[in-house]
């Protein structure tokens, strides 16, 4: 038997994993949230949502430069992630991610039933 | 003695213990290395004899809006990060900065404005930035008399 598979299961993550700094703004009826994560491409994010809580984890592969030599650095590559816990008022099936520029933007539209709602009088007489 | 104390299991159970520490130093200095300046948009710079190459993270930015120049051994970025659609809306919270931006670096070397070109994509911008021919270093061949 291979002591591998004793081992206990987890995820590969990279060595670093940074905060990515948000904006988030109410627009009509829903949230947007816009994250800056630089580096990231579309196919290499992945968003999930259990129960209330909805993660962000984007994937960083900084393409390697061959012959040369880091000679001074201002920021660290590695990926990103950051965790919401989200509101009842949301409804979770209708939310959508869009990314431009290394910008996630997040759309989370508010459900049917936490949206005001007008009630109409009629008299009676 | 010396033998002795190798065939002991516990040396190197001390051994391990050490290259542990070790590792965890080595993440403590790599992490001190960045120089968080503070200043936008942060870069990192590789060279090698025949040139540099410098990437910025820049979210977000508008590509046809960056100015580049060099001049001699200085490299330029202006731009402008516009305020992002929170403007006018109910904004819940507020991280990311934006404003017009000006940044200088300069290189360990003179370089062929000519041949400089840049590349923005997924919020990094990559710039190639060859060495001046002058710049490089000759070999001066010495002739005996």
């Amino acid at each position: 038997m291979t002591t591998a598979l004793l081992e206990p299961r987890q995820k590969v993550e990279a060595a670093q994993v940074y905060v990515p700094r948000a904006d988030i703004y109410e627009s009509g009826d829903q949230l947007v949230v816009l994250a800056d994560m630089p580096g990231v491409r579309q196919e290499s994010i992945d968003i999930t949502i259990e129960q209330n809580i909805l993660t962000i984890y984007g994937k960083v592969e900084e393409p390697q430069l061959d012959g040369y030599n880091l000679v001074y650095s201002e920021y660290g590559v590695g990926d990103y992630r950051r965790v919401f816990t989200l509101s009842n008022e949301i409804d979770k099936d209708g939310i959508q991610a869009t990314i431009k520029n290394g910008v996630l933007k997040l759309l989370l539209p508010k459900s049917k039933a936490s949206l005001p709602r007008k009630i109409s009088v009629t008299s009676c007489d | 003695m010396l033998l002795q104390k190798l065939s002991d299991p516990d040396v190197f159970g001390s051994f391990n213990e050490l290259q542990k520490i070790q590792s965890q130093l080595n993440r403590l200095l790599t992490a001190a290395s960045k120089r968080s300046t503070g200043e936008f948009p942060p870069a990192n710079v590789w060279t090698n004899e025949s040139g540099a190459v410098v990437r910025c993270e820049m979210p977000g930015i508008n590509a046809a809006d960056l100015e580049i120049t060099v001049v001699n051994d200085t490299l330029t970025i202006k731009g402008e990060k516009c305020q992002s659609e929170t403007d006018g809306q109910n904004c819940l919270r507020q991280e990311r900065g934006w404003g017009r931006f000006t940044r200088s670096l300069q290189l360990p070397f003179a370089v062929d404005p000519d041949k400089v070109s840049a590349g923005y994509s997924n919020g990094i911008l990559q710039l190639t930035l060859p060495r001046a021919e002058a710049d490089k270093p000759r070999r001066i061949s010495v002739s005996e008399v």
